[in-house]
């Protein structure tokens, strides 16, 4: 049992006071990083002597995933070497079209005198964790700073697009999804071209079009590219497909909630694509150059 | 009084060493770091949480605020959530730890568990608060559904960590 020293033992501040001097540091910076976004360094400094730990913890499941990745039997291989082979032949033809298509493209462009098309590209990444936060839809993948990642990348896979890297750390980021509450992505009607923009719920597996007119042109089905507006996504890149559409005239604007195309939480693999393109200068004396829809949230 | 009568925590054991207590507390760490997903993460208790309270009820004058500020920025940074959320949450668990040792110390292993449980609740609760005043959206009951985990594994926990403080058997007396 511990007891009370006399008065006359030193023993610092009370523990009140301790808690309230606790309390004050963590209220400020809370306040610093959520409302001024001022202490990235901190958190850099905190993730690198995070990062031994993570890599350790990572360790188990690494390990398991090799053991049963090694223990795969001779028919699975064998089967799904054919559903690729099949797959690869199925895609040739669509993919030498594609080339022709490519070059007449740039023909057409050309003629137009319209702007070339950015080359994009992609680095593979792990997904090392989803981010344990319930408030929020992170994940945090194995590419960092060291690797060239930047804050603002999108991040898609095979299908889609699964969302946008919002932080980055030495060795590895943080990817914000679309599905997250705070996260908008412009997009395109690929039926009919109509803008719109999309925006993450915090339910994964539902994003919803906001601030559609009741009478806009969109139909259940109907697939959703991004339209490349925002200078973040390249342009049609699918994202969603649109699942209901609910119109009340009670209400302004119509509720369409539709669902992510690219495997937003079930993935172990993604691409970071990195897009080099050269905005036109604004024009000069304009009071405020029309701002693009950053979906980018935090540095 | 039923559960007031001398209890196992009230056995003289030998003084904790602090490499164990580090120890313990890095252990904790790792379990939060594990990359659970689903289920298995909706059920994981804050390991960081329940081991910082019990040193704190355990040892109140070995461990403190400093340990409690720095492993919650810690958990802040690994959770990509807003910077000094979890320091405050920990920094006032540990106050609660502290403060009501010496009554949680008096009862048994499993009565304590109903001491533990609202404490974790409240280090919950703090996170809550300050995402809902961030803007953030009510995530579900299921948000609490580790503290009560948390919770239940009281009991094994303290029979574990005070294994190392127990005096050897005497080989005279045996």
């Amino acid at each position: 049992m511990e007891h009370q020293p006399p008065p006359f033992f030193k023993t610092g501040p009370t523990p009140l006071a301790r808690l309230l001097i606790c309390s004050v540091l963590s209220l400020l910076v809370l306040i610093a990083d959520a409302r001024f976004n001022l202490l990235p360094v901190l958190r850099q400094v905190v993730s690198v002597v995070l990062y031994p730990l993570q890599r350790i913890a990572a360790a188990p499941a690494g390990l398991a995933q090799r053991a049963g990745e090694f223990f795969v039997t001779h028919a699975s291989l064998r089967g799904e070497n054919a559903r690729l082979v099949h797959e690869r032949n199925e895609r040739a033809a669509a993919l030498q079209q594609l080339q022709a298509l490519q070059a007449e493209n740039a023909q057409l462009r050309e003629l137009l005198a319209a702007r070339q098309r950015v080359a994009v590209k992609s680095q593979l990444a792990e997904v090392a964790y989803s981010a344990r936060d319930p408030f929020s839809r992170r994940i945090v993948v194995d590419r960092g700073s060291q690797h060239g990642v930047q804050s603002g990348q999108p991040v898609i896979d095979h299908t889609g697009v699964v969302g946008q890297v919002t932080r980055v750390y030495p060795w590895v980021a943080e990817v914000t999804l679309i599905t997250d509450k705070d996260h908008l992505v412009p997009v395109l009607n690929l039926r009919n071209g109509l803008r719109a923009v999309l925006a993450g719920t915090g339910n994964d597996g539902t994003l919803e079009l906001r601030f559609v007119p009741l009478n806009a042109d969109f139909q259940n089905g109907d697939r959703l590219v991004t339209s490349g507006i925002d200078d973040v996504y390249p342009r049609g890149l699918p994202v969603a497909e649109v699942m209901n559409v609910e119109r009340n005239a009670a209400f302004l604007f119509a509720r369409i909630t539709c669902k992510p195309l690219g495997g937003v939480n079930r993935n172990a693999h993604v691409l970071i694509v990195s897009t080099e393109r050269q905005l036109p200068a604004p024009p000069p004396e304009e009071q405020k150059p029309v701002q693009p829809k950053r979906s980018r949230k935090g540095g | 009084m039923i559960y007031a009568r001398p209890t196992p925590s009230q056995e003289i054991l030998l003084p904790v060493k602090p490499a164990f207590m580090v120890a313990t507390l890095l252990a904790a760490l790792l379990m939060n770091l594990l990359p659970l997903s689903g289920w298995w993460l909706a059920a994981r208790p804050d390991f960081v949480a329940l081991i910082l309270l019990f040193w704190c009820i355990e040892q109140p004058r070995r461990i403190g605020f400093v340990a409690a500020w720095l492993l919650g920025l810690l958990m802040d940074v690994a959770d990509a959530s807003l910077l000094g959320q979890h320091a405050l949450a920990y920094s006032i668990l540990a106050y609660a730890g502290i403060v009501l040792h010496r009554r949680v110390q008096r009862f048994s292993v499993t009565p304590q568990v109903l001491h533990v449980i609202p404490l974790l609740l409240l280090n919950d609760a703090i996170v809550l608060v300050m995402r809902l005043l961030a803007g953030g959206d009510f995530p579900g009951y299921p948000y609490f559904a580790g503290s009560i985990v948390g919770g239940v594994l009281w009991p094994v926990l303290a029979i574990v960590l005070k294994l190392p403080q127990r005096p050897k058997p005497d080989p005279d007396h045996a």
